[in-house]
């Protein structure tokens, strides 16, 4: 009988630990999957618990990734509460010391760069708001950096012996981050001042990079669906001040969006939000190319 | 470093000097036009064009060093202002505070026929099973602090009141740092056998529980006693346990055990199939060591009791998004084997050898974001007993107890749910409907998204 045990988990380990990765990462979120990935190549071995289709506030406990935090080394999710209905009881379930806070192993995302929108009045009448501030970094290509920096220097803290390869990775990746910044820069400044529409106020750092007007959002307050009395209202404003686009992400029903653009003539358009949601932007960089390019094919005049 | 202010300075002298050279060049050209050829002109046209030119991609350049020195200046107050937003929410977060929540479940119910008396024939009764009252009730209501007590253990609190009464649900510590897995919880909290016995009964799919385990564990078992888990480190979930009991919940009674009335194993495995479902399923036994159980006509029970569970439950939801569509199917089995003395009211005692089982199998589906519909079917059966049980409450009387419920459910946001439910209930003698209109409401807290 015990031998029996011994052999099943001997099995159970060799396809527990199939990769030589030195760091198993858990990741909130497919933007920083990828950014794990420019930064750690090989040595890295990387998991999303999100897809680009997939809401990061609504995500449940599932068995599956109880298992993938029992085995990481080390966590990156975006914090800033908007993984708190489902992290916090993930690190409590799996048991895992070194992702506990405090450790080595926990990486909040937003801890590293400058935090918009926070609610001066915190009360759920206003929807499921964020006391911490609006989580939605990742949507401002200029946040990126920072979290890269402090990425790479906590991979070197948790594995000292590739310190070298992580810090050329960080470089080389700087050096394209920032050209692709100069590229973006240019490209974008005919979405410079552009008067918008949001589904989900999860843009506001979009808008701080374009420097848009937010003019309305679909959902009333945020985490409730669009109502049709609110997508009235809105409809009313948007004939006395027309905005220029109406933006919602992949993961969100395009239907609210694409009804007030037939009402009102806006453009609406779907952005791929984060890595993954949609075809083209397959990392990083392909995630703002794709979103520029969409928010200037729906945009020219 | 460069500061913008050098800026303007050459700004300055490059007008100025473009000014300066290009005022010579010009009169020269014009006062010797004549004596000179089309080429020659051309030529010097040429060189005119060039100084332009160089002069412009000058500026170009120069525009461009200070556009970027004025991002480094804006990278600069932005990592200024993460530091200041980090310190300000060090100050504002009040760290020692637990997290606080509070559920509100209260129901208006409307039961028929009226004189409506719940029993389960052949099976012994636990307290406060059934649908209730009818008219309007406060169910049980929550509330719940909870917070790393620090980088060790974690701790709950959960208090329950209903109508007119507050108990303590659970109470526990629960350790966040033990090495290869491991995990021991001890207070008083609930099982982790079965699926729906772990979970309070506000994130429920309906207004009660089902008959299986209202029947066989009085709806769910907590109790005060300590449990010891293990996370294997495998691809595929799969988590064991064992707890300890002092044994003061139905099935078991009394806490004359030295404080080790009750033990369960428990094994749960699950997965992702792939991006749009996912599935647990799990097995658990629990060992109750009765010492006289009593029920309301006086009837006593000692003995062993040994209940064993099989669950599953498969979740959908499109892309993993359950946002718009999702479905789930849950299932349980319960088997119980009681043997012991069994007392009848008259004090007549008889050795006791029982076999029961149980089931329930439920489908929710949303339909359209915030609306779900669910169907649920659950079944008793008490094996047929020796004459000298007749007419006792583990008669069984030729039944087999049954409940159909089909609710319809709008949650506003995640915080917030109101229920309609309609229940035929055949569990005894007489066959009743029950309909419920129940509110959950969660504030505080946030809740968690448990699968």
């Amino acid at each position: 009988m015990n031998s029996i045990i011994k052999s099943i988990l001997f099995v159970l380990a060799l396809i527990a630990f199939p990769a030589i990765a030195s760091i198993n990462l858990f990741t909130c979120e497919p933007e920083w999957k990828s950014l794990a990935d420019e930064i750690g190549g090989d040595q890295i071995h990387s998991f999303s618990a999100t897809s680009g289709l997939q809401d990061p506030h609504h995500i449940q406990a599932r068995p599956s990734l109880i298992a993938q935090v029992r085995k990481a080394d080390m966590f990156i999710c975006t914090g800033a509460d908007l993984e708190i209905g489902w992290l916090p009881l993930l690190l409590r379930r799996a048991g895992n010391s070194q992702l506990q806070k405090g450790q080595k192993g926990y990486f909040m995302a937003t801890r590293y760069v400058r935090i918009l929108g926070k609610p001066k009045m915190i009360d759920r009448s206003q929807g499921d708001v964020h006391a911490a501030g609006n989580p939605h970094i990742q949507t401002n290509p200029k946040n990126i950096l920072p979290v890269a920096k402090a990425l790479a220097k906590r991979f070197i803290e948790i594995d000292p012996q590739n310190a070298s390869l992580y810090q050329s990775r960080l470089d080389d990746f700087a050096i394209r981050w920032k050209a692709a910044l100069k590229r973006w820069k240019k490209m974008t400044r005919p979405l410079k001042h552009l008067p918008i529409v949001v589904h989900h106020a999860s843009w506001i750092y979009l808008e701080d990079y374009l420097k848009m007007q937010q003019l309305a959002t679909l959902e009333d307050k945020p985490g409730i669906p669009p109502t049709s009395g609110h997508l009235v209202s809105i409809l009313k404003h948007m004939k006395v001040r027309p905005a220029k686009v109406i933006i919602h992400a992949a993961y969100q029903s395009g239907k609210p969006a694409q009804w007030l653009a037939d009402k009102t003539q806006i453009p609406a358009v779907k952005l791929p939000f984060t890595v993954g949601g949609t075809e083209a932007a397959k990392d990083l960089f392909g995630l703002y190319d794709d979103t520029f390019k969409r928010l200037l094919e729906t945009v020219k005049p | 470093m460069r500061h913008p202010q050098g800026g303007k300075h050459l700004w300055l002298w490059l007008i100025i000097s473009s000014g300066l050279c290009l005022n010579p060049i010009l009169s020269q050209a014009a006062t010797q036009a004549k004596g000179h050829s089309i080429a020659q002109l051309k030529q010097e046209l040429n060189q005119l064009k060039q100084a332009y030119q160089d002069k412009i991609s000058a500026l170009e350049e120069r525009l461009e060093q200070l556009e970027e020195s004025a991002d480094e200046a804006e990278e600069r107050t932005d990592n200024l202002a993460v530091e200041v937003s980090q310190q300000s929410n060090q100050q504002a977060a009040n760290t020692f505070n637990p997290g606080i929540g509070v559920i509100l479940n209260g129901r208006f119910q409307a039961i028929s026929p009226n004189n409506f008396d719940f029993n389960v024939p052949g099976f012994f009764p636990a307290d406060e099973i059934g649908p209730g009252s009818s008219g309007l009730s406060l169910g049980e209501s929550e509330l719940n602090l909870s917070a790393n007590v620090d980088d060790k253990f974690y701790a709950s609190t959960t208090l329950s009141f209903g109508d007119g009464a507050a108990n303590v649900e659970e109470a526990y510590l629960q350790t966040i740092a033990l090495p290869k897995g491991l995990q021991v919880k001890f207070g008083r909290f609930f099982s982790s056998i079965g699926y729906l016995a772990s979970r309070h009964t506000h994130t429920d799919d309906f207004a009660e529980r089902p008959l299986a385990y209202e029947a066989f564990l009085g709806g769910q078992y907590g109790d005060a006693g300590v449990q010891v888990s293990w996370l294997a480190p495998t691809d595929i979930y799969w988590e064991s346990g064992t707890e300890f009991y002092q044994g003061d919940s139905f099935p078991a009674a009394g806490s004359g055990h030295n404080g080790s009335g009750v033990y369960t194993l428990y094994s749960h495995i699950g997965d992702d199939i792939n991006a749009n479902q996912s599935w647990r399923f799990g097995l658990s036994h629990l060992n109750a060591r009765v010492v006289d159980r009593t029920a309301i006509d006086g009837s006593l029970f000692s003995g062993d009791s040994d209940l064993t569970i099989a669950d599953f439950i498969w979740k959908w939801a499109p892309d993993g998004n359950p946002f718009i569509h999702n479905a789930k199917i849950q299932a349980e089995y319960l088997s119980r084997k009681e043997k012991g003395l069994f007392t009848d009211p008259t004090g007549l005692a008889s050795p006791l050898n029982s076999q029961q089982s149980g089931y329930y199998v439920q489908g929710i589906y949303q339909f359209m974001p915030q609306w779900r519909v669910g169907l649920r079917y659950s079944r008793l059966k008490a094996d047929d007993l020796l004459a000298v049980f007749d007419n006792s409450l583990l008669d069984n009387q030729g039944l087999t107890p049954k409940r159909t419920s089909f609710m319809l459910d709008w949650s506003n946001s995640e915080f917030s749910r109101l229920r309609l439910q309609y229940s035929r209930d055949q569990a005894g003698l007489t066959d009743a409907d029950i309909w419920t209109l129940q509110y959950i409401a969660a504030f505080g807290a946030h809740g968690a998204h448990s699968f």
